[in-house]
């Protein structure tokens, strides 16, 4: 189980910002900036972070939808940047994409039908094509008869269905799912998790989750990781991140969850962090969270803490901080 | 101090009359804050928009029932009238905070406008106020700030001038409609601080509209759950969760991913869709997804009923069918669907 399937090296993905009538580079929005990670076979990696910390960014850059500015994308062991348009078309069967909004990304003059098999005609797999259709529809829980109507026709819960149901097309080994429940209601979303556990379990996939919300991420995930300006603040299993989080930030992105429980959201100690994200364009120096770190420190300022594991008291919990919280949260709280 | 008595506000389409709030009762007392909590469709938007007789009419219609602001029916009162209490007793705050502001005019002028239409005061003497404001809601340099336009402020900032200008008149009543919605959860631990402390200081009451549970846990003492146009269950914050009396409450709690679970288990699926406020099912509105529902449920609507003092819900079932039916799901769940990690 533990074989990688896709491995990420130091991607870096800059936007240069163009102005003036020549159009000259002035600067650049560093929208991922340094970001390692490797995705195990059939395990679900989570990546978490605030709107404009590059997650979407970094899950279009896998996909090949942009060029990485430097860096390596390993699938498999090899890199695929090196990949002519005929290697990757064919590599790229195995990477596919649900995105966000159910609303958007499905063409509203394609009927249903017709959306799920595009991947399959891509690909020259016609044979048998509207029963391998149905099949899929009926794996994500789609009725036969919805074959033929229009996205306008179904909620957006069902329109998100299809969308899995086009990703699962070609019997890819990784998904990558892009906030694929931020826009559906709660007793929906629970409807769309659930299901895309149930398809993990019976076809093997390897999901990379992309999600703002904290507790859908803790839910389905294996690994998590957390986001802050392009940069990984935090990676770890899934339960040592949510039980014992070292990084200043991911504490305080849990503490400021509301939980739907008085009493317990009573009993709970708040990190309120003050302030907003920086821009990409010009982060800080040193340490890109220390403005608005509460225990950042000079040295905080001026040196980029390196990504770094404590192979003694949490193994695989990597964590870029100089002061990690492991013994210092009862510290700061009676301060 | 405000009192909402059988409202119905129905919305003529071309499709059928859309019963978007059908029947709704409950009150707001000075100083509480009131969570109303439902999915998308359920009617909280228009019952909010109700209150401040913001929905069009035509197509919106009132067929039954009274708003009373202090003793005034506001569903009686001439456009006049009205003016003097929007924004100035009855304030709101809206969603968007990237659409809600006039891009081509200055926060100073937006906030000036607010505070010179209900109050006569010089402008230098309202520029004072909106001084005051800009502060009070924690915009750093405010005297600056008057000058700048929406865009060149963030969303977190932008939804604080809302704020600010929502209270520009001292308001009784403050309507947040998903007033986070739209913000990142750093951002909206400091918006729901900044109204915890504005409400502190001048005991403003405030209705609190959302559709994320855990901020309604975090700030609302009375919390009304809405399904298809209705009140479905009411109580104080603790009733709600922990006292759970009907089955909907129940279900949405159920299927919310918990970030402090114990355990890994399966999401708790509420089946289908909310229904077609056109043709609402016959009965109970939540019975073609409700996992206890019985043959009865199919034909009676229920009411809502007196569970403890202040604790009301709208089923059918006994306590004892309800504790029953919960038993029997949990053992189902236990047996098939439990998935630990």
């Amino acid at each position: 189980m533990s074989e990688s399937l896709l491995e990420i090296r130091d991607l870096k993905m800059h936007f240069p910002m163009k102005q003036g009538v020549f159009q000259r580079t002035k600067n650049e929005v560093k929208a991922v900036n340094g970001v390692s990670f490797t995705v195990n076979k059939g395990e679900t990696l989570g990546i978490v972070g605030e709107s404009g910390c590059g997650k979407s960014t970094l899950a279009r850059t896998i996909v090949g939808l942009l060029k990485p500015t430097s860096g390596d994308i390993l699938f498999e062991g090899e890199s695929i940047l090196q990949y002519n348009a005929k290697e990757f078309h064919r590599l790229r069967r195995n990477i596919q994409m649900v995105y966000q909004d159910p609303f958007t990304s499905l063409n509203p003059r394609m009927r249903a039908g017709d959306i799920i098999s595009a991947p399959l005609k891509a690909y020259n797999q016609t044979d048998n094509l509207k029963n391998r259709v149905l099949e899929l529809m009926d794996l994500v829980g789609l009725k036969a008869e919805d074959y033929h109507k229009l996205p306008h026709q179904f909620s957006g819960g069902q329109r998100q269905r299809i969308g899995i149901a086009r990703a699962l097309a070609l019997n890819p080994k990784l998904i990558i799912l892009d906030e694929p429940v931020s826009a559906l209601d709660v007793s929906v979303q629970a409807q769309v998790i659930n299901l895309l556990e149930d398809l993990q379990e019976e076809l093997g996939l390897t999901y990379l989750f992309i999600a703002h919300d904290l507790s859908v991420i803790r839910h389905i995930s294996d690994k998590v990781g957390v986001m802050y300006l392009g940069k990984m603040m935090e990676l770890s299993e899934s339960e040592s991140l949510y039980k014992n989080a070292r990084h200043p930030y991911t504490n305080a992105l849990l503490s400021a969850i509301p939980i739907p429980s008085s009493a317990r959201e009573k009993k709970r100690e708040r990190i309120v962090l003050t302030g907003e994200l920086p821009s990409p364009s010009e982060p800080p120096s040193g340490c890109v969270f220390h403005t608005r770190c509460p225990f950042a420190t000079e040295f905080c300022k001026g040196n980029v803490p390196a990504f770094d594991v404590d192979e003694d008291n949490s193994p695989g919990h990597y964590v870029s901080c100089f002061y990690p919280m492991d013994n210092k949260r009862e510290e700061f709280a009676r301060q | 101090m405000l009192e909402v008595k059988n409202l119905k506000a129905h919305i003529d389409t071309a499709d059928g009359v859309v019963k978007a709030v059908d029947g709704v009762s409950f009150t707001i007392k000075p100083g509480e804050t009131v969570g109303i909590v439902g999915e998308s469709g359920s009617g909280k938007s228009v019952l909010a928009h109700s209150i401040m007789q913001l929905n069009p009419k035509p197509p919106t219609f009132y067929p039954e029932g009274e708003i009373l602001f202090e003793g005034k029916n506001l569903l009686q009162l001439k456009e006049k009238e009205l003016q003097n209490i929007r924004g100035n007793e009855i304030a709101m705050v809206y969603q968007d905070p990237m659409s809600s502001l006039n891009p081509v005019f200055k926060i100073g002028d937006q906030l000036m406008e607010a505070i010179l239409t209900h109050q006569h005061m010089p402008k230098s003497k309202a520029k004072m106020r909106a001084i005051e404001l800009l502060t009070d809601v924690g915009i750093p340099d405010p005297e600056k700030r008057l000058n700048a336009y929406p865009h060149q402020f963030s969303g977190g900032m932008r939804q604080r001038v809302l704020i600010a200008i929502a209270l520009a008149c001292n308001p009784k009543i403050l309507i947040a409609d998903e007033p986070t919605t739209a913000l990142d959860v750093t951002i909206q631990a400091q918006i729901l601080e900044l109204m915890k402390s504005i409400q502190d200081k001048y005991g403003t009451a405030i209705v609190l509209i959302s559709h994320d549970l855990g901020v309604i846990a975090q700030m609302a003492e009375k919390v009304l759950v809405m399904y298809s146009g209705r009140i479905v269950e009411k109580g104080s914050v603790e009733d709600i969760f922990y006292h759970t009396s009907m089955p909907y409450t129940w279900s949405l709690l159920r299927s919310l991913p918990q970030i402090d679970a114990e355990s890994r288990h399966r999401l708790f699926n509420i089946e289908g869709q909310p229904p077609n406020l056109i043709h609402p099912p016959n009965g109970c509105n939540f019975h073609p997804r409700c996992p206890f529902a019985t043959e009865q449920c199919k034909m009676v609507d229920p009411e809502l009923t007196k569970r403890s003092a202040n604790h009301y819900a709208a089923c059918l079932l006994s306590e004892v069918e309800f504790k029953e039916g919960k038993k029997r799901i949990e053992n189902a769940e236990k047996e098939g669907g439990l998935k630990h990690v």
